[in-house]
């Protein structure tokens, strides 16, 4: 197997005086759709903000495709490649869809073609080009978030719980989205807790409790374990089919 | 213990610390015969009104964490409430305690108003409308010259018991004249202790510790069911109520008020420093602080006048020393102090006795 | 929650960047409530004006002040010493170019305005600079000590003025072509108050464009809303901010030209008495607001000409009422910013 894209070993994080993350191992393989489980304050959204340096680890190690980011600024974390789609989306409301998505192409200009293939599965986003994104419904605000991920191509792709609030049928389409990126080898970290959501779309997958990963494996193993699914997420299939 | 319940069980900690408050202690308490002459006299009182001044100050700087600008306001109106009631009015006791009584529910309406409003936003809201507020106010006191005097202020007399020719025995006591002068010094001296003492018991109330526990972190306190607004509210009413008193005590030993003495943004940065250059948060910071700026006040800008007129030849390093860019000086100070000198005198000398 | 499916909203029309119009009739509105109550319509005009261009200046030197605010939550109390700083610098070109600004020519007054706008803005840029490097940046998210650092850095900078300058006013006069009345029916407007109606409006355009269709605007504005996400695309705010104080620092120059020539003479202190009126006004429009800004300097500005012409006692402290009314209207100013 060839080095994993991302890889944390013994990550420790505190925010003031909160230990939140007490050691996380966690490693996200090239090419692959990993997913992150656990309840609510397991420290999800911690791992992935420390991932991209908006918080430090003050003990632990993060390896980037080789690199060493335990201690690097956020820009220069995300200039050498991961892209990160935060839980509130992120989005600016007072810019519109252009501006957005201006912003997130480095080279200066959206490349037409992949704006194009982003139309294809988010076609909401070329209808309402130039408006405010803070006009935009929750869901298209999401498709925003996830495009302005992936208008350019970006080795690392974190995104947090995307599925958070929205209605059954924009989910589909958040599915076909990364269907779509999985055919094309986007390396994903995706934190949920819909588990219905992750089942077909993980490779690998997860589950944190209290500031650890308490299990890590196959995303087949665990959707056809269920007395592990049980144990871990405390979940019968059934809640979110 | 007598001195426990006087300080409220907040003792100096230190025992350079305590040596310097009990030299300032005994050097006020007997000034009058330690110090003769009219100007020591002067710089003790004008210690005293300090000391008040800056600790109800620092209960808001400090203790709660609100940068206000208005502090100069309430001090002023507690000199206008005075000096413009015995203006007009003649020179009775009864004139001084209607003065006092306008002047303190003045100040306590305006702080409560302000506080309501602006408190509940962040704590820079709250500095820039005070200073918006206390800026219109001075505005106003020298523009409503037929009542404030305008620029010059007003000049008045005091009660006889306080004036300088009155003398309550005839014979002198260890060379030192009992007058009038000496009785409102004593006056401004015991008032001002027993602020300080009350502003001490304060602090270390369970009041005081929400004080500081909003100060450390407000979402947490108002989590633990304390309306923080509330609490910085009646400390901010609390802290404009003793600036008012030692405004009306400045008026009674100055026998003038004036925007110059009470409202200048002058006296505000003063106040600032002292809180700053004493120790935020500590109360004999203020004691500490104001001793040592009053006395530099008053004697260092001399020096420089000296200074100033040696390099007469040198144009800008002449410019420089020259007494009235005192204020550059302090700017300096201040700005140094905030960096490396954060917890103060009080704090440098309590770290180092721990 | 979303309950709508997404066919119905994706189909829908989305309603029109609905723009916040209440605000924006409030000056109009006023200007016509004071028509009746000043009774003559060429006073009036003559105060409009008056108000206006006092409106422009206000918001030229205010609006770097509440983007560096909005920017990275810095609010500098010092911002009143660029313009003193501007103001005085401006008298290093003005007055050995006396006989330029006196001549009876329009080009030559321009250029040595011009020439002392220029040093003004480059002198008060690079103090700007300095300032956010020593002042600023070592307290970043301390409220308290920003609040202390800031007020002692303009003491210092308005005591080096005195040391430099001296402790007496400086007179400044207008240029020659710039000075008198123009009479327009029965009201009379002072040619410079037209001027400096005409630079705060070039001003505010200039600053329109920067924001909507630059890059570093875009990232301006998208960074006043939320700064990590900024940085999560690979952008460093820190630089982005200082661009933005050295800009800000840069119009408080050229807002104190313009004031002490308005003023016709300089003091020091000048700076620190109009930021009672920016601090006022930065809080009008919504701490971070650039459009509010605006709106708040113009309704300020108003409410002090109409004022003091109706009423001059009250003139006083009609800013502060005014400030009152709208926060009890608008809790958190006109134009509140979207904070993440």
């Amino acid at each position: 197997m060839s080095e994993p894209m991302l890889a944390l070993t013994g990550v420790h994080t505190h925010i003031g005086q909160y230990h939140i993350l007490q050691g996380v191992d966690l490693t996200v393989p090239r090419g692959e759709l990993t997913v992150l489980l656990g309840r609510n304050g397991a420290g999800k959204t911690t791992t992935l903000r420390t991932i991209m340096g908006l918080w430090h680890a003050s003990r632990g190690a993060l390896l980037f495709d080789g690199r060493d980011i335990t201690q690097a600024a956020t820009p220069d974390i995300s200039c050498a490649g991961i892209a990160y789609v935060p839980e509130n989306m992120g989005i600016f409301s007072d810019l519109t869809v252009r501006e957005n998505l201006l912003l997130a192409a480095r080279a200066g200009e959206p490349d037409t073609a992949r704006l194009e293939w982003i139309f294809g599965f988010f076609p909401a986003l070329k209808k309402f080009w130039n408006q405010a994104a803070g006009t935009l419904s929750g869901g298209q605000k999401q498709m925003l978030a996830i495009a302005r991920a992936i208008v350019e191509p970006r080795k690392l792709l974190l995104v947090d719980e995307p599925t958070k609030g929205l209605a059954p049928a924009i989910i589909q389409s958040l599915i076909a989205a990364f269907r779509e990126l999985k055919a094309m080898e986007t390396t994903i970290l995706l934190v949920e807790q819909n588990f219905g959501f992750v089942k077909s779309l993980g490779d690998t997958v997860a589950v944190m409790d209290d500031g650890r990963i308490v299990h890590s494996g196959r995303m087949d193993e665990l959707a056809e374990d269920r007395d592990l699914q049980q144990k871990l997420l405390g979940l019968s299939l059934d809640t979110h089919q | 213990m007598i001195l426990q319940r006087l300080l409220s069980g907040d003792f100096p900690r230190s025992r350079f610390l305590t040596a310097l408050l009990l030299a300032v202690f005994t050097g006020l308490a007997l000034a009058p015969f330690l110090f003769p002459g009219a100007r020591a006299l002067n710089v003790a009182a004008t210690v005293c009104v300090f000391v008040v001044l800056v600790a109800s100050y620092d209960l808001l700087l400090g203790y709660t964490g609100i940068v206000s600008f208005a502090h100069t306001m309430f001090y002023g109106i507690g000199a206008y409430g005075v000096g413009l009631s015995l203006h007009s009015v003649g020179p009775t006791w009864g004139a001084v305690f209607m003065g006092l009584t306008i002047a303190l529910m003045l100040s306590l309406a305006l702080a409560l108003v302000i506080g309501l409003f602006s408190l509940r936003v962040k704590a820079i809201f709250y500095a820039m409308i005070t200073l918006a507020v206390a800026s219109a106010f001075a505005v106003l006191a020298s523009q409503l010259s037929d009542f404030t005097g305008g620029e010059d202020g007003r000049t008045f007399g005091v009660p006889e018991l306080l004036r300088p020719g009155f003398r309550l025995v005839e014979a002198e006591v260890f060379g030192t004249a009992i007058n009038g002068k000496l009785i409102t010094y004593y006056l401004v001296f015991c008032s001002a202790l027993a602020l300080f003492l009350l502003l001490l018991r304060v602090v270390n109330s369970p009041f005081g510790r929400v004080l500081q526990a909003i100060r450390e972190n407000d979402f947490r306190a108002e989590a633990l069911g304390y309306r923080t607004v509330v609490y910085r509210t009646l400390a901010n009413c609390l802290s404009a109520v003793v600036a008012t008193l030692a405004g009306a005590l400045m008026a009674l030993w100055l026998r003038y008020a004036g925007p110059q003495t009470t409202l200048s943004f002058t006296i505000m940065m003063d106040i600032l420093l002292i809180v700053v250059i004493g120790g935020m948060g500590t109360l004999y910071g203020a004691v500490v602080g104001a001793a040592l700026f009053i006395l530099a006040q008053n004697y260092l800008q001399a020096l420089m006048k000296q200074g100033s007129d040696a390099l007469a030849a040198v144009p800008l390093l002449a410019n420089l020393l020259h007494p009235d860019r005192w204020l550059l000086w302090l700017g300096v100070l201040f700005v140094l102090s905030v960096y490396f000198f954060p917890t103060g005198i009080v704090g440098k000398l309590r770290g180092k006795s721990k | 929650m979303t309950t709508t499916p997404p066919a119905a909203t994706a189909d829908a029309e989305l309603p029109r960047l609905r723009l916040d119009t209440p605000p924006l009739l409030v000056l109009p509105i006023l200007a016509l409530l004071a028509l009746p109550l000043i009774g003559s319509f060429p006073t009036w005009v003559t105060l409009t004006v008056a108000g206006l261009a006092m409106g422009m200046m206000i918001f030229i030197m205010a609006s770097g002040l509440t983007l560096v605010f909005g920017l990275m939550d810095v609010l500098n109390f010092g911002h009143g010493a660029f313009v003193s700083v501007g103001a005085f610098t401006a008298t290093l070109v003005l007055l050995p170019m006396q006989g330029w600004m006196q001549a009876d020519s329009v080009l030559m007054n321009l250029t040595a305005l011009g020439l002392a706008i220029a040093l003004a803005m480059l002198v008060t840029g690079a103090l700007g600079w300095a300032f956010e490097r020593i002042i600023v940046m070592p307290v970043y998210g301390q409220h308290l000590k920003q609040i202390l650092i800031t007020m002692g850095g303009m003491i210092v900078a308005e005591q080096m003025i005195h040391v430099v300058w001296g402790p007496d006013q400086i007179p400044l006069p207008l240029p020659t072509s710039f000075r008198g009345v123009i009479l327009v029916g029965d009201a009379a407007i002072e040619k410079y108050r037209l001027i400096a109606v005409a630079v705060g409006l070039v001003v505010f355009a200039a600053m329109f464009l920067v924001l909507n269709r630059t890059k570093v605007g875009l990232l301006i504005r998208a960074g006043v809303e939320n700064g990590e996400m900024v940085e999560a695309l690979g952008y460093r705010i820190r630089r982005l901010f200082v661009v933005v104080f050295v800009a800000g620092s840069a119009l408080a120059g050229l807002g104190g030209v313009l004031w002490g020539l308005y003023k016709e003479t300089l003091t020091a202190a000048m700076g620190a008495d109009i930021m009672v009126l920016v601090f006022i006004v930065i809080i009008i429009g919504g701490l971070g607001s650039v459009g509010g800004c605006f709106i708040g300097a113009l309704l300020v500005a108003l409410v002090a000409n109409y004022t003091g012409f109706l009423a001059p006692k009250i003139a006083l402290v009609s800013n502060i009422l005014l400030m009152v009314a709208i926060l009890l209207w608008r809790p958190q100013g006109l134009y509140p910013v979207a904070k993440r």
